[in-house]
């Protein structure tokens, strides 16, 4: 029998290992799954994981889809560090992505001439601020009412679709646009300057970078970072402390809408240059992956997002070599979750193996010289 | 007239998928295991029971189908969460995101096929009462289980020794486990009866209502489901009203589209999510009133032998 | 005949032996005392009679049978029962319904309803079946437990430590009912670390120190320092007592009044005391009559009191929150360590930072100074831990409470309030802990004590309350004060005489 004993002290060991070991595993399944697919796992494990990699345009590609995701991830470990369970990220990405994209429409057809470095800070706090006030909807509805900040982020992502939809449907709609939901293209005084000369990969990425220092000052060594996580690691010593649960929801829930909103941000003025109904591909629930691979650390979300975009963009390599449906990067990216929590059991738990015991039963009257003598 | 017996019809359809997720969550949270992966379990459940009818031509089979496909998600996380002790959080996330890669990815060999001409249903005799018959009567069977079951869950939960074992594992599984109740298997337990359910108001979804495959088509019931049991404070005749009221409000919006009024139909399609947030709102409002209600142990770990 | 017999019994757990080699015979209608310091194994020996641990080694008889005990059914099904320390209740169910959960399948509810009725008549143990145990007082609730467990006619009734919860009084109907169950044949296991409770109703005892039984006696023949030397190697560490030099009244408490947040708490009514520089203060009481509450108003954790009810040097402080009455010098020990004394994940270092934010400058933290702190805690107070890195949940209950209390100790507060400050903490650090108290009371801190152990209470306080009901009691010195007083005035029997009041002032 197995059996989990509990560690005295977390283990700094499997804390790494874990995502490791927890990838190991999705690979195998995944080797797997192509086998019973009919496909030849080594081509199918290629398009995910070698074929992104070939080249500087394929890694700027994988840059580029990490940027939203590491930005997002980033916002929500400060969340989850805080027990505040914002998964609404995706709905506080649109909202990010239709102010910035608001902004941006109305440079256009406002004909105003102003350079980059003008437009693209007031476009991206756009961004910022979008996401950041419909996050405050879900920050307010906890703080007055109690509600479940799961349920009403998650309320609100279905909300936000439908709002990007009206946007592209109606008012925003190109006229000139043959009737397709989209808005015009924005005006190039509104893009992002590129990092990478003749690749999608623009300055986001750089900000990004830099965010991730920024974010692991905050958590690791700053006043704030620590009463937050003490509020999430045990709320009753926080109220000792005294530090403020409210403090910590508000913080934490502009803190992420506002990461989720840059992101929107930048792929409305990066790679897409205007509104369609397709704005995100789930980036908001796939930065959710990314934070848990990522351990919830900054740096480890680097990593962990630059793994899960090779995941998308293998999707779609292998949609287009093998046949194989896109919505297979879904299928890994739950189960890499799915495998990494359990693996994460690892971290304050030993697994021993623990031979049943077997002991002699005698049924009757034990012999009497085992009893001690009255 | 005809048109109030027809929305009556329209919402108790509508709300029957919410009635037979929120009674199985019910039964999960009870037990006080929050499943955040119910709409994971409701979309894999739409799958097979979508699979299962277009192959057999059978409802029947179908919602076995849906049950099962269920009750094995429903596994999966059951022994993460009670015996790995993983966060229940992250758990419920990682079912919901990966039952809905597996429903789209299996879901792409059905893509835009439908099930055909489903005939009519309804109960024989009461169908054609005049106003009665249409609003109440012509519904299919499901609707009628799922009021079935919440008359069973609450002679269950609260007329039976076994729903009492189930009620105080859920208030503080550390005094069942030391009364001697083997609390795990009957968190795993409650666990998979309410993935079988989920999975049952999936392919109901799939099979009846929308009998056709698109991904996505649970838009986010088992949301909704969820918030359904804070609402109902854990009552199970409550939840069949929430049920209804959310699945009325669904209706609404076609309602009001087929009435012409001038609101663009993107912006009517936000009212159920939208009614969720007010209604989470007032209800979550009062603490005391929660705590009185919630099961206690609701959320948090339970380690035996400590 | 032994109705029970444990044969050396051994229990093992990765970082401790819990049990070595135990043995112990227990006679029918025989109390039999298991007397032994907090740490020395009595818990683990109870759960593996009691079937929720299977021993590693040795043999359990149950009259003169061998048995093997898989899980608490079985026991039950021998015809041994179990009254936990901390209870195994279901708050929202009623007390019928929580017995009847404890007793196997064959009974119907209104079975059980009647059988608590004649078992409350016979021996003595007032229960209304049909109210939630919410409702309950905490010695209601044990009453319930103590139900349960006799409806399972059980030949061996396990207690383990009945009486923390109970007023003097109480304790004594609680032996007369035990003495009853005895002469019917029903042996009991007594689980304490009381002395005095177990030479007054044991008839054997038997005393573990370290996991293993250091002896086997009549506690009738014992004294306390005797049965002391037995349970912890030597006798009873003598506390050095000086006379109290009163300085200024630090903390007033006037008219304090506070309605209860949560469902099953308690309210606070019209409460007033004082705490003078220079005196340890007590607060007597059984759990579950405001103190979590009163401790919550008092910290800062609660800041709905009336700002001027609660007075510090003067200055109202009761709507401040804690960091602004631990700027003033008041600081808190919380009786729970691991969860709100500490973070159980977090090293001692990091830990740190809960209550003392020296190391924090313009908003950052400086890492090396927050270690400093904690190695000179580590060293200061004796705490054995693995370093500053150590996480709070790889220490032992009472070196955390060391590090905790030396934690607060150490910021020079000018007033410092500790709730239940040695609870499953052994003998040698419980020791320490009280030596600390006094030593700052000493040096002219005004110290406020919350605690449910008369005896801690009895020897470092110099004067008393009592609270009861959400109501505090005029003070009394500990000098002139008697356990049976105490022991009424736990029920609320106090009159706000001249001569208490006299003794405030």
């Amino acid at each position: 029998m197995f059996k989990l004993e509990a560690r005295p002290q977390p283990s700094k060991a499997m804390s790494f290992a874990s995502p490791l070991i927890a990838l190991a595993l999705t690979v195998g399944v995944a080797a797997l799954l192509f086998v019973v697919l009919g496909k030849d796992p080594l081509v199918g494990l290629g398009a995910f994981f070698v074929e992104p990699l070939r080249g500087v345009r394929q890694l700027t590609e994988v840059a580029l889809k990490a940027t939203p995701l590491i930005l997002c991830a980033l916002g929500l470990a400060v969340c989850y560090r805080s027990n505040v369970w914002n998964i609404g990220a995706e709905g506080q990405f649109l909202l990010g992505a239709i102010t910035a994209g608001g902004l941006a429409l109305w440079v256009t057809t406002s004909g105003i001439h102003a350079s980059r470095w003008v437009w693209t800070p007031l476009i991206l706090l756009a961004g910022v601020a979008g996401g950041m006030a419909w996050a405050a909807i879900v920050a307010l509805l906890r703080d007055r009412f109690n509600a479940s900040e799961i349920l009403v982020s998650l309320m609100l992502v279905y909300v936000a679709q439908q709002l990007v939809n009206y946007l592209v449907f109606v008012p925003w709609k190109d006229p000139m646009g043959f009737n397709f939901p989209q808005t015009k293209t924005f005006d190039s005084s509104t893009w992002l300057e590129m990092l990478v000369p003749r690749s999608r990969l623009h300055i986001g990425f750089a900000i990004t970078l830099a965010l991730v220092g920024v974010f692991w000052a905050f958590l690791f060594r700053s006043w704030r970072g620590y009463q937050l996580q003490v509020g999430g690691l045990a709320p009753a010593a926080a109220r000792y402390a005294g530090f403020s649960a409210r403090g910590a929801l508000w913080t934490s829930m502009l803190i992420s809408g506002g990461m989720a909103g840059l992101a929107g941000a930048m792929e409305a003025a990066g790679p897409l240059r205007q509104l369609t109904p397709h704005v995100s591909t789930g980036y908001g629930f796939t930065a959710i992956i990314v934070c848990f691979v990522g351990r919830l650390h900054p740096v480890g979300i680097v990593f962990s997002g630059l793994l899960l975009s090779m995941f998308l963009i293998g999707g779609e390599l292998g949609q287009s070599r093998l046949g194989l449906p896109n919505a297979l990067t879904g299928v890994f990216q739950g189960l890499l979750l799915f495998l990494l929590l359990a693996c994460d059991t690892l971290i304050n738990y030993r697994v021993r193996w623990q031979a049943t015991r077997h002991v002699a039963v005698a049924k009757s009257a034990a012999p009497v010289t085992t009893k001690a003598s009255p | 007239m005809n048109e109030i017996a027809l929305l009556i019809a329209a919402t108790l359809a509508s709300g029957t998928t919410l009635a037979m997720a929120g009674l199985g969550l019910l039964l999960n949270e009870k037990a006080g295991v929050l499943n955040l992966g119910a709409e994971g379990m409701m979309l894999v459940g739409a799958l097979a029971g979508f699979g299962a009818a277009y192959a057999s031509g059978n409802d029947w089979v179908a919602f076995a189908a849906g049950a099962a496909a269920g009750a094995v998600m429903a596994m999966v996380f059951g022994v993460l969460v009670i015996w790995l002790n993983t966060n229940q959080y992250a758990t419920g996330l990682a079912l919901t995101l990966f039952g809905g890669g597996l429903s789209a990815f299996v879901g792409t060999n059905f893509a835009g096929k439908t099930l055909g001409d489903r005939g009519s249903v309804g109960i024989p005799g009461l169908m054609d009462v005049p106003f009665l018959g249409p609003a109440l009567f012509r519904q299919h069977p499901m609707t009628y289980i799922a009021i079935a079951l919440m008359f069973a869950l609450g002679w269950f939960l609260y007329r039976s020794r076994s729903g009492l074992v189930l009620r105080g594992v859920g208030e503080s599984p550390e005094s069942a486990h030391a009364l001697g109740y083997r609390v795990r298997w009957i968190r795993l337990g409650a666990v998979m009866a309410g993935g079988a359910l989920c999975g049952i108001a999936g392919a109901y979804l799939s099979v009846v209502r929308a009998p056709l495959w698109v991904e996505g088509v649970t838009a986010g019931s088992g949301w909704i489901a969820l918030a359904l049991t804070t609402f109902a404070t854990w009552r199970p005749a409550r939840v069949l009203l929430g049920a209804y009221l959310f699945g009325g409000v669904t209706m609404l919006q076609f309602y009001l589209q087929g009435e012409g009024v001038e609101i663009a139909s993107q912006l009517l399609a936000m009212l159920p999510y939208l009614s969720t947030i007010v209604v989470l709102a007032l209800i979550s409002r009062n603490p005391t009133w929660i705590r009185i209600n919630m099961p206690a142990s609701l959320g948090r770990p339970f380690h035996p032998g400590s | 005949m032994l109705r029970l017999e444990l044969i050396k019994l051994s229990k093992t757990y990765p970082a401790v032996k819990a049990n070595d080699q135990v043995s112990l015979r227990v006679k029918p209608g025989e109390i039999h005392a298991v007397l032994g310091e907090n740490g020395a194994g009595k818990s683990t020996l109870m759960k593996m009679i009691y079937g929720a641990v299977r021993p590693d080694e040795g043999q359990i008889c149950w009259n003169d049978k061998e048995v093997q005990i898989r899980n608490p059914q079985e026991a039950r099904a021998l015809g041994i029962s179990m009254v936990f320390q901390h209870f195994s209740l279901f708050d929202t169910l009623t007390a019928a319904e929580n017995v009847w959960l404890g007793l196997d399948k064959s009974y119907t509810l209104a079975d059980v309803t009647k059988r608590i009725d004649q078992v409350s008549k016979e021996y003595g143990l007032d229960v209304e079946p049909m109210r939630p145990v919410h409702t309950l007082s905490v010695g209601e609730r044990q009453r319930v437990e103590i139900v349960r467990a006799l409806l399972t006619k059980p030949q061996l009734l396990i207690l383990d430590e009945p009486t923390s919860v109970l007023t003097p009084q109480a304790v004594e109907k609680l032996f007369v009912t035990l003495r009853k169950l005895a002469s019917e044949g029903c042996s009991i296991l007594y689980i304490s670390h009381k002395l005095d409770e177990i030479r007054a109703l044991c008839h054997h005892c038997t005393v573990l120190r370290g996991g293993k039984v250091t002896g086997e006696v009549d506690p009738t023949k014992e004294t306390n320092a005797s049965l002391s030397r037995l349970m912890i190697g030597a006798e009873p560490p003598q506390l050095q007592h000086v006379q109290a030099r009163l300085g200024d009244t630090v903390l007033d408490v006037r008219d304090l009044s506070l309605e209860k947040l949560q469902h099953f708490g308690m309210s606070l009514a019209h409460i007033s005391f004082n705490v003078r520089a220079g005196e340890i203060v007590g607060i007597a009481g059984v759990s579950g009559n405001g103190q979590q509450e009163l401790m919550a108003a008092l910290s800062g954790e609660d800041t709905r009191a009336a700002p001027d009810s609660i007075r510090l040097f003067g200055k109202p402080i009761g709507n401040q929150p804690p960091a602004r009455r631990r700027r003033e010098g008041l600081h808190f020990v919380p009786e729970e360590r691991l969860g709100r004394g500490a973070v159980p994940t977090l090293p001692l270092a990091a830990n740190t930072l809960l209550t003392r934010d020296e190391a924090v400058r313009g908003g950052w933290i400086r890492v090396n100074e927050v270690r400093a702190l904690a190695e000179k805690l580590i060293a200061n107070f004796n705490v054995k831990a693995g370093g500053p890195d150590a996480a709070a949940k790889s220490l032992s209950g009472g070196n955390l409470q060391k590090f905790i209390v030396g934690r607060e100790i150490d910021s020079k507060p000018k007033l410092l309030i500790v709730s239940q400050p040695t609870w499953g903490v052994d003998v040698g650090a419980a020791a320490q802990i009280r030596g600390a108290l006094l030593k700052l009371r000493d040096e002219g801190c005004a110290v406020l004590v919350v605690s449910e152990e008369l005896d801690e209470l009895f020897e470092i306080c110099d004067r008393l309350v009592v609270i009861a009901q959400g109501k505090v009691s005029p003070s009394i010195a500990t000098s002139q004060a008697t356990i049976e007083q105490i022991g009424a005035w736990m029920s609320g029997l106090w009159t706000a005489t001249p001569e208490a009041e006299h003794v405030q002032a």
